[in-house]
């Protein structure tokens, strides 16, 4: 990630821009320094485990053995805590940043690999998704994703990761939108056609203007990474999901 | 070169200073996201004062992670500003001069910002470890119960912003995206 910002900061073009970025850079260094973190919303914690089926689980409930994880590890380590219950009406914190939003697939094997994504509020309320008609075809989705990153403009703190999902069920879309953010930083998709929409995507929205923080420049993303699935036949499904520059995710195997 | 601001926010200050320019404050916020806000309105709404005198003062949109043993404050970057533009143009009414915070503001807030002469600053998002070192002193003064969302007093020494919307209408987002726009 930082390898990337230091990338961007050598093309931006906007003097403003590469003072946003240098700041940045500058905030990493005193935040390994003196272990505060990046940014001070530590996210919804978003857990994918991947199980495999010849693996046992013994000894309780994995679901509560994630969140019992995640209440450590925000208690100990000095993370916001920012879940809310009745989100439409009282908004309560529930002080260890429980419950963690948890996807579970099953896999071959006879691991357990778990991938933790905390997942900062202001990128993600700029997530958006489409129903386009098949005949919208390719010019429809990219012009949907352009135009997400358009009006979200500084909101979700640029340099963004675009997260894309193409194709599957309204929900799947948004799924793979959010797996795609699991990427390395731009690193492209394995099928050339989809690496070429990549490719062609991050060229306009980095035409965008919106750069470093949206204070105007080239850096409006540093990567587009979409993941594609089969569809139904009436259908062309297209998600957005938007990762601020400040993005951390891990994983552990056991 | 980044213009430096002594706070409270001053009139003859906010005519110096152009969207777009770099500055450094020095002095007295007061932080308060969209619980706060949303009491504070409560509070004028039923003729109660505000947990601070807002005149002439500057707020932060920020809800800080905790602080280990011997920091003043966690890791403490600005949060979206539009969730706040429901009640910004009323606390501008009641003489708020300064906001921090990041992203766009709505047209009323603008308007508000322009008729009334205040200033909305942008920090960096994500650079909260970076801000952190320019807090001196932090204080709840009100809502504690909020936790994360109290309204708290912080004096701040050199913090880094930039002005987004200035009082002549000027709006960094805009001038600066127009700038480097192709297509």
């Amino acid at each position: 990630m930082l390898n990337a910002i230091k990338r961007a900061r050598e093309t931006e073009e906007s003097s403003i821009g590469r003072e946003v970025l240098d700041r940045i850079l500058e905030n990493a260094d005193i935040s390994a320094r003196e272990k505060i973190p990046l940014c001070q919303d530590t996210g919804t914690a978003v857990v994918f485990l991947e199980l495999g089926q010849d693996a046992c689980i013994v000894g309780g409930d994995l679901g509560s053995a994630i969140n019992e994880g995640v209440r450590q590890g925000y208690t100990e380590g000095y993370l916001r805590k920012s879940m809310v219950s009745q989100p439409c009406t009282a908004r309560i914190n529930t002080k260890d940043n429980t419950p963690a939003i948890i996807y579970t697939d099953i896999v071959p094997g006879d691991k357990l690999k778990i991938i933790a994504l905390p997942k900062g509020g202001g990128a993600e309320n700029m997530a958006r998704l489409a129903m386009l008609s098949p005949a919208q075809g390719r010019q429809g989705v990219t012009d949907f994703v352009v135009n997400t990153v358009d009006r979200a403009g500084s909101n979700p703190c640029p340099p963004v990761i675009v997260g894309v999902g193409i194709g599957g069920t309204a929900e799947k879309t948004f799924m793979l939108a959010k797996r795609a953010l699991l990427r390395k930083v731009g690193e492209p998709n394995p099928e050339a056609e989809v690496a070429e929409l990549e490719r062609e995507i991050l060229k306009r929205v980095n035409n965008l203007g919106i750069g470093p923080m949206g204070y105007g420049g080239r850096a409006t993303a540093l990567a587009v990474h979409i993941e594609v699935f089969p569809t139904h036949t009436t259908s062309l499904p297209v998600a957005v999901n938007l990762q601020c520059w400040c993005a951390r995710h891990k994983e552990a195997t056991i | 070169m980044a213009k430096k601001i002594i706070l409270p926010l001053t009139d003859e200050a906010s005519k110096d200073i152009k969207a777009g320019d770099d500055v450094l404050l020095t002095g007295i916020i007061y932080v308060a996201r969209d619980a706060a806000h949303k009491r504070m309105i409560e509070a004028l709404d039923q003729g109660k004062p505000l947990p601070f005198d807002i005149k002439g003062q500057t707020i932060y949109f920020m809800g800080p992670s905790p602080a280990r043993p011997g920091q003043v404050i966690g890791s403490a970057g600005p949060t979206t500003s539009g969730r706040m533009d429901s009640y910004s143009p009323r606390l501008i009414v009641e003489g708020l001069k300064g906001m921090i915070g990041k992203g766009m503001r709505s047209v009323a807030v603008k308007e508000a910002m322009k008729q009334y002469k205040a200033v909305y600053f942008g920090a960096i998002g994500g650079t909260g470890a970076l801000i952190s070192k320019r807090i001196k002193k932090s204080e709840v003064i009100a809502y504690e119960e909020l936790g994360t969302e109290a309204v708290r007093r912080l004096e701040v020494e050199d913090f880094p912003v930039t002005v987004i919307n200035d009082i002549y209408g000027g709006d960094l987002y805009e001038e600066g995206k127009a700038k480097y726009r192709i297509g």
